[in-house]
């Protein structure tokens, strides 16, 4: 603080000191000490110790991450993090003022059409903050358009979406119910679906990939049987899946949403991420939660292309109390980097990515089965990337943390809990990994088990 | 004399109007000796599953760039110019958080990895969770919230929870004032309680007399910003405390305006019990043009167990991600939390430390004092409490006969290089500009926007303001256009 410019503002104000602009805080409730936290430091010594701590996390590239369940390890190419840089994006705010945010708006506009041609969709809303938060809000969406109580979801789902499903729709009064899978495929059981279905479903959730990452071969089944009694098929995907599988709208769904991570942002601990919240029929747009941009023109000229957002009365600075969601801030810059990664694949490297991520994790699957005591992939129904393994003589906890010992993160355990009727390891195999990392992942786990 | 400007415009085409067949901008990785086997790797996929690629745009990787560049020079922010937006608190994002965010170390964890292999990151995480709650005098903070409004959530969801626990499950009326930002309510009706509107007097304050009167056996908490939204700091905090707690009833705080307050005073110690930060406001992360950003959420000690989880735990100096609080509401995000952004303000704080963090508040506050009064008093007159300082930021109505007179005056200030104030909030506020210059700007920046802010006002009075804006990249846009749920993608 320069004392002689602090002076003549407060000059200007009218104030004699700093202390006095506060003279109005009741003096009872005023903190009468310093906060108890250190001094500040250097931008260099911060920029040190950060660094040393983080060097001593166990990742990429020092050891080899076959982890997944809705994180994971895809390459984040040079030209995303060269545009999500950028510092007119990430410095900026929600771009109320359409005329000096014209291009955050074009961009998340463009995220929109992108996620709409890539999920069959018909409208996308510009973020949600996760997979499962999206999942969450999606629920409590299907709750307000059908008016009814019940949520039926997979038990093959992921525990995480699960779980914040529950914290997100229990409150509106919504309550769930699950549905079983076929222990020895791992795809969701059609006909106990069709049991539990009634008047008072609201929703079915299911994922596909599902969490153990087989493939919902009979997807359509399951949301044309949701439809008929009246229910919204919800579906959560893993994006780089429709490189390869047909996408929700092919088979129907009402309401699609995903973790769009894979899409060019880095696993980073948790997040930042990007949920992904679309559905199929543009009558429900008005249902939706979170921001959503549209294409216009200026006032003055009806040729001049220009983008503002769209449909703000569902939104809680117009509708508070009444609104269609709490959401505010949301993961914008996210939805820049999943555009532009979009964008620089196209549609002949996205098929390409496709297929150079089924064939790893189809040889890592093969390449395990070959050890001693392994049943790899434990299920019998297709697979995209994640696999699950059984071991005959070891704990799926104990093999976690020996590899991890050996720099190898892989084979999250999927606990008896699940109704495996084993447990197992879970596996995610990318695009990031080679014959060599699959290798020594092989090795690793015979030394493990 | 104000400066000249011109934003850029690029008549940028949309990508799908880019796209040329066969292009690719970025060639995936594939293990050739891998691919040689798997000779057909789509038969993999089940043929009822088995789909046509998506139709993607194809462009080379320097379309995809000058593209996306050509968006950002048509993107005004913090890094180009003074961005007061009210309740938004649009201030300097250090550099060197970008770059500590940039480390394999956290771009490359994975959130289900083993706690031993993390420790660097757990441990800030656990420090920065210590420090939040010095900070706001609370006992434990999770760091899991992605975003204000998502801390709101979880913190009325606390709410209800401990009330069901402690006999007052038919408690389900939340107080909101009327100067709330609009994510109170919603939050409220989310976790389904009912809204009570709290009138604010002529001074723009809570009285904690109408709040005396509003409680009841009904009443779950009071959910209230301090300072509010006027920016005025409420006189009679800790009795609207003491008469919501006198009912039964629980204390939030909203976080959003904390920038006034840091080292001065602590929700705590007002009477709060549970509160949220919004550390893309107050703790310096970019906000990534609309998000991300963090909410987390601390509690005092009667309600930290019902806290989102997980939390960051120690245990024999092991650091480790705990869900296992007895009463938690659960989670409300799927992984861990926005941990690259909890990574950047723990870079803040560190940089500023204790005394760094007073004089934080004491300049955020006396720039926002002093951009008010270099303000001409009868072209923007304030409504509410002409006599008490202002906090964080300053709520001015915009004089004159015509209406619209707000939209206006933020249109044309777009034209100087600036950003505009927030407009029609507070909605107790009449053609409200709401302005929140942060520490962030120096006094010469205040007294071009003031001086450009009043100049503004005089040609809109002298009828020769014209069409505004002028020098953006557009014109002013039809909003009303966009709102047709046929506009929200491309058409083909």
């Amino acid at each position: 603080m320069d004392p002689l410019l602090v002076s003549e503002m407060l000059r200007k104000v009218g104030a004699a000191s700093v202390d006095d602009l506060f003279s109005d805080i009741p003096a009872q409730v005023r903190l009468r000490r310093r906060l108890r936290l250190p001094e500040g430091d250097s931008e260099y010594a911060v920029r040190r110790d950060v660094q040393e701590r983080l060097s001593g996390n166990r990742t990429p590239p020092s050891s080899l991450c076959f982890l997944g369940g809705g994180v994971w390890p895809h390459y984040v190419p040079a030209a995303v993090e060269s545009i999500t840089s950028r510092q007119e994006f990430y410095t900026s705010y929600t771009p109320y003022q359409a005329e000096v945010s014209q291009g955050m708006l074009q961009a998340l506009f463009e995220y929109q059409s992108l996620m709409c041609d890539l999920l069959g969709m018909e409208a996308c809303n510009s973020s949600m903050y996760d997979w499962a938060s999206a999942a969450g809000e999606a629920v409590r969406a299907a709750g307000r358009v059908t008016g009814r109580r019940k949520i039926l979801v997979g038990a093959n789902i992921g525990p995480q979406r699960a779980a914040v499903m529950k914290s997100y729709a229990e409150p509106m009064g919504l309550g769930f119910q699950t549905v079983r899978f076929d222990p020895s495929k791992g795809t969701l059981d059609l006909a106990d679906l069709r049991r539990k279905l009634s008047a008072d479903v609201a929703a079915v959730y299911f994922e596909n990939p599902n969490y153990f990452g087989v493939v919902e071969e009979e997807a359509r089944e399951v949301v044309s049987a949701a439809q008929k009694a009246g229910a919204l098929a919800v579906v959560g995907i893993d994006p780089i899946s429709l490189s390869l599988v047909k996408n929700p709208g092919d088979y129907g769904a009402d309401l699609a949403v995903g973790e769009g991570q894979p899409l060019g942002i880095a696993m980073n601990y948790g997040g930042p991420h990007l949920g992904i919240f679309a559905v199929r029929e543009t009558k429900l747009a008005r249902s939706m939660p979170g921001r959503l941009i549209g294409l216009t023109t200026t006032v003055a000229d009806p040729g001049q292309k220009a983008f503002a957002m769209a449909l703000q009365t569902r939104e809680q600075h117009i509708r508070r109390e009444g609104a269609t969601s709490n959401i505010c801030t949301n993961q914008s810059l996210m939805a820049v980097a999943a555009a532009s990664y979009l964008a620089l694949l196209g549609k002949g490297g996205f098929r390409l990515l496709g297929e150079s991520v089924i064939a790893n994790s189809h040889y890592a699957a093969s390449r395990i089965s070959r050890l001693k005591g392994v049943s790899s992939p434990h299920l019998r129904g297709s697979f995209f990337k994640e696999f699950c393994v059984s071991y005959a003589s070891s704990r799926a906890s104990a093999v976690f943390r020996k590899l991890a010992a050996k720099g190898i993160l892989a084979g999250y355990p999927v606990g008896r809990e699940f109704g495996l009727g084993v447990e197992a390891g879970m596996y995610c195999v990318t695009e990031v990994h080679n014959r060599s990392d699959i290798e020594r992942l092989a090795d690793s786990l015979e030394e493990a088990l | 004399m104000a400066k000249k400007f011109r934003q850029a415009y690029w008549d940028e085409p949309l990508l799908k109007e880019l796209s040329r067949p066969g292009r690719i901008g970025m060639t995936p990785p594939a293990d050739a000796a891998i691919m040689k086997q798997v000779t057909n790797p789509s038969a993999l996929i089940p043929p009822s599953m088995r789909g046509d690629p998506p139709d993607l745009p194809e462009l080379s990787e320097l379309q995809v760039l000058r593209h996306f560049n050509r968006l950002s020079q048509m993107n005004f922010s913090v890094e180009l110019g003074m961005y007061p937006l009210g309740s938004c608190t649009m201030k300097y994002n250090p550099k060197v958080s970008e770059m500590a965010a940039g480390a394999d170390g956290i771009r490359q964890a994975h959130p289900l990895q083993p706690p031993e292999t993390v420790q660097g990151l757990l441990s800030i995480f656990y420090e920065l969770e210590r420090m939040l709650s010095e900070i706001t005098g609370m006992s434990r903070f999770s760091l899991s919230t992605a975003a204000g409004a998502q801390g709101e959530f979880a913190g009325v969801l606390m709410i209800r929870k401990y009330l069901s626990e402690h006999g007052g499950a038919g408690r389900d009326e939340i107080l909101v004032p009327d100067s709330a930002h609009g994510t109170n309510p919603a939050s409220a009706a989310m976790a389904g309680f009912k809204v009570v509107k709290v009138p604010s007097d002529g001074s723009g304050q809570v009285r904690a007399r109408t709040v005396k009167d509003l409680v009841s056996d009904r009443t779950a908490g009071m959910m209230f910003t301090v300072p509010n939204t006027l920016g005025l700091f409420e006189s009679e905090v800790a009795e609207v405390c003491a008469a919501v707690h006198g009912a039964g009833g629980l204390m939030y705080y909203d976080g959003a305006n904390m920038n006034a307050l840091l080292g001065r005073v602590r929700p705590g110690d007002m009477g709060f019990d549970v509160v949220h930060l919004n550390l893309h406001k107050t703790f310096a992360t970019p906000h990534g043009g609309g998000g991300p950003g963090a909410g987390p959420v601390g509690a005092c000690k009667k309600l930290a167990d019902y806290l989102p989880v997980p939390v960051v735990s120690e245990k024999g100096g092991k650091y480790f991600l705990d869900s296992g609080l007895g009463h938690t509401i659960g989670p409300l995000k799927g992984f861990v939390g926005n941990s690259a952004v909890l990574l950047r303000a723990y870079v803040y704080i560190r940089l500023l430390g204790s005394s760094g963090l007073s004089d934080v508040s004491s300049l955020a506050v006396l720039a926002a004092n002093y951009l008010w009064k270099s303000l001409d008093p009868e072209a923007f007159p304030v409504s509410h409490g002409q006599s008490l300082r202002r906090k964080h930021e300053a709520v001015v109505s915009v004089h004159g006969k015509q209406s619209g007179g707000a939209l206006k005056v933020a249109k044309a200030i777009l034209d100087y290089g600036m950003h505009a104030p927030t407009v029609y909030f507070p909605l107790i506020v009449s053609e409200a500009l709401m302005i929140e210059p942060t520490e962030s700007e120096p006094m010469e920046m205040l007294d071009e926007y003031a001086a450009a802010l009043n100049h503004v006002h005089r040609s809109l009075e002298a009828g020769t303001l014209g069409d505004v804006p002028k020098n953006t990249s557009v014109g002013k846009v039809d909003e009303v256009r966009a709102s047709h749920p046929m506009t929200l993608k491309v058409h083909w």
